[in-house]
């Protein structure tokens, strides 16, 4: 993909003043993103990518009819070249990894900055994975060895390495990847490859313990 | 004991009645269940429920129960058990009409019943005629006591025919099974003879047992109405709880706002503490969405999260905080915590920008905490000497607690302390 392209994003939230909010921020602080379309329930948001087809969608986890979850159910089959960027004021553990695990590229809160929102939606859009800190704090606990824990059964999809492991550290301390890239001695191009790939093995990793720990515990 | 009220309508009205009855217990395949008529009945509306159910006229279902109960009282014990279990329907539905031929036709083949179950078994020679008499009168007082128990019917009966209070409903219901339980007795000991001493305590045990099948439905009814009403007084607290919280906190807070237009740093201060407020009742370990059990509290994701919104409220600056792990707080990390604090404070006045960083993180060994921020930085050689900050309050309480502390900062490069303490042996 060229450097040119204009990235073209689809909101989905059921606040109609946040939608408003977005597309005036992407709108006035960048070229590269055009706010295509909009929608408020989960049937509009079907319908509208459909017939749309955006590059990503900003989607809201929770409203009614199922929320964000549902939206990918339904959405991501039918149209698996489009990306899901999930965008929430909840913070809550079970919230943030259901939607990763139900396809989404990236988990923000709403109350990132909008260059940040910005940086996050073209990242995405280029195949790679957004973890925000509270994200890569989830995802390292729900990967923590404690007692008790399931056993492994696929040490490939199970186990993070522990590359991966520093990188989410530094992610959940706030570094940006450029500055994970020259903390860890390593290419940005590799620190995107590690978060995609741990992005992958929380979406697929059976172990019991990382839906058990989404339950279990609710952090602020 | 069967009961006949009226020839039914078309089978139809009967299926659609079924269906709309159907309650919040409806059984997950979606079948309609079994329900006891309210009205409409002779005895408990057993016969007519079944009917509605299966969509037969009542007049059938009776007619059968009557006939089973010729069988060595199988009838009647059907029917005792199909009263016992099936709940009555809900009090909203529409009462079937009755006239006053049904109702004595109904009555009539309840004495049938009765009287074709103990005719049946004095003919079998399984009873004899003592006992056959005693068995009547059993079931008569047991009827009485049961129909007096069916939640519907008490209220009409008392209304109607005593008048009294609860209280006199329950000795009734005692004295009652005390006749039954002596009439049973008596009746045993005349035809035995006294002589036979272990037949009369037999006959009382035997009669202790029948008291306690008796107010078997009394139980099970009470402890199904105590829940109902539980259910309902917690879902009434439920409401005024969150109403009452919505108040305290957004309203309050709302209407702040609006006073402090003017000062937007005041607002987002406001808003920021509102949030975080909000967001720890929601989704917090001692929130709402958890019950009390986390009340207790004092855990070092919380400890921290507590410090990062005292610094965010006092220095209107945004603290991202991010914990991986938890444990109890003991001496050694309240030091931890109180040193990552004043990281936070140092941050927040001098690195001159609006948001910080703070990562904790819960290993077996060892605690870690990150505070960063993308700031001015600073030459830790060039700090005067009279500036304490960062040399009493963070390194030195970090070194008289056994931890360390590693600082990384340059002028213009951001600084980020590194708080590391050694947990205690005894660990969770």
């Amino acid at each position: 993909m060229s450097e040119k392209r204009l990235v073209r994003v689809f909101l989905v939230d059921d606040h109609s003043m946040f939608r408003a909010g977005v597309r005036a921020e992407l709108d006035t602080l960048t070229d590269d993103i055009e706010v295509v379309g909009e929608a408020g329930t989960v049937g509009e948001a079907v319908a509208g990518i459909g017939h749309l087809r955006p590059d990503v969608v900003l989607l809201d986890v929770h409203m009614p009819d199922g929320g964000g979850a549902e939206v990918l159910r339904q959405a991501r089959k039918a149209f698996p070249e489009v990306v899901f960027l999930a965008l929430s004021v909840s913070d809550a553990a079970e919230d943030v990894i259901a939607v990763i695990r139900a396809g989404a590229r990236g988990y923000v809160t709403k109350t990132i900055s909008s260059q940040e929102l910005v940086t996050a939606v073209l990242r995405v859009s280029d195949g790679d994975a957004v973890f925000s800190p509270r994200l890569a704090g989830f995802v390292l606990d729900a990967f923590a060895d404690r007692p008790g824990a399931a056993p492994i059964s696929d040490p490939e999809l199970d186990l993070l390495t522990p590359r991966e492991r520093d990188v989410l550290r530094l992610l959940a301390r706030g570094y940006a990847y450029k500055e994970i890239a020259s903390e860890l001695f390593i290419s940005v191009k590799t620190v995107e490859t590690h978060v995609s790939s741990v992005l992958r093995k929380t979406q697929l990793s059976n172990r019991y313990e990382l839906s058990r720990w989404a339950s279990d515990r609710r952090l602020v | 004991m069967t009961a006949v009220l009226r020839e039914h309508g078309p089978v139809e009205a009967d299926i659609e009645r079924s269906v709309t009855s159907v309650d919040r217990q409806v059984a997950v395949s979606g079948e309609p269940r079994v329900t006891r008529r309210r009205s409409g009945r002779a005895v408990a509306g057993v016969a007519g429920g079944l009917a509605d159910h299966l969509g037969i006229p009542v007049l059938w279902a009776r007619v059968a129960f009557t006939l089973l109960a010729a069988l060595g009282g199988a009838g009647v014990v059907a029917y005792g058990l199909l009263w016992i279990f099936v709940p009555q329907v809900s009090a909203e539905e529409p009462a079937p009409e009755i006239t006053g031929r049904e109702r004595q036709q109904a009555f009539g083949l309840v004495a049938l019943g009765i009287g074709l179950a103990i005719g049946a078994g004095t003919l079998a020679g399984t009873v004899n005629g003592w006992v056959a008499g005693a068995t009547s009168v059993a079931l008569v007082g047991a009827a009485l006591i049961w129909r007096e128990a069916d939640q519907g019917q008490r209220r009409k009966v008392r209304g109607a025919v005593f008048g009294g209070g609860g209280r006199s409903a329950v000795i009734r219901v005692l004295s009652g099974a005390a006749l039954v339980a002596s009439g049973i007795v008596i009746f045993l000991i005349s035809s035995i003879g006294l002589d036979q001493v272990q037949f009369a305590l037999l006959a009382v045990v035997a009669a202790l047992v029948g008291v306690a099948v008796i107010t078997v439905p009394w139980w099970l009814r009470l402890v199904r109405d105590l829940g109902e009403e539980r259910r309902a007084r917690i879902r009434t607290e439920e409401r005024a709880e969150i109403a009452a919280h919505l108040h305290d906190s957004v309203l309050q807070t709302l209407a702040l706002i609006q006073k402090q237009a003017e000062a937007p740093r005041e607002v987002l201060r406001l808003a920021r503490g509102q949030e975080r407020q909000l967001r720890s009742w929601l989704y917090g370990p001692s929130g709402y969405g958890r019950g009390a059990e986390g009340l207790a509290g004092g855990s070092l994701a919380e400890a921290l999260a507590r410090a990062a919104g005292e610094v965010e409220d006092t220095f209107a600056i945004k603290v991202q905080h991010v914990a991986v792990g938890d444990c109890e707080l003991d001496d050694k990390l309240v030091a931890v915590v109180m040193a990552a604090r004043e990281s936070m404070v140092n941050a927040a006045k001098h690195a001159g920008v609006a948001e910080v960083s703070v990562y904790a993180e819960v290993e077996p060994e060892k605690v870690t905490v990150f505070v960063r921020d993308r700031g001015k930085g600073f030459d830790p050689e060039a700090v005067p000497d009279d500036r304490h900050g960062l040399a009493d309050s963070i390194r030195g309480r970090m070194e008289r607690n056994g931890g360390e502390i590693t600082l990384r900062t340059a002028p213009g490069d951001g600084t980020e302390v590194q708080l590391h303490m050694p947990r205690a042996k005894v660990t969770t």
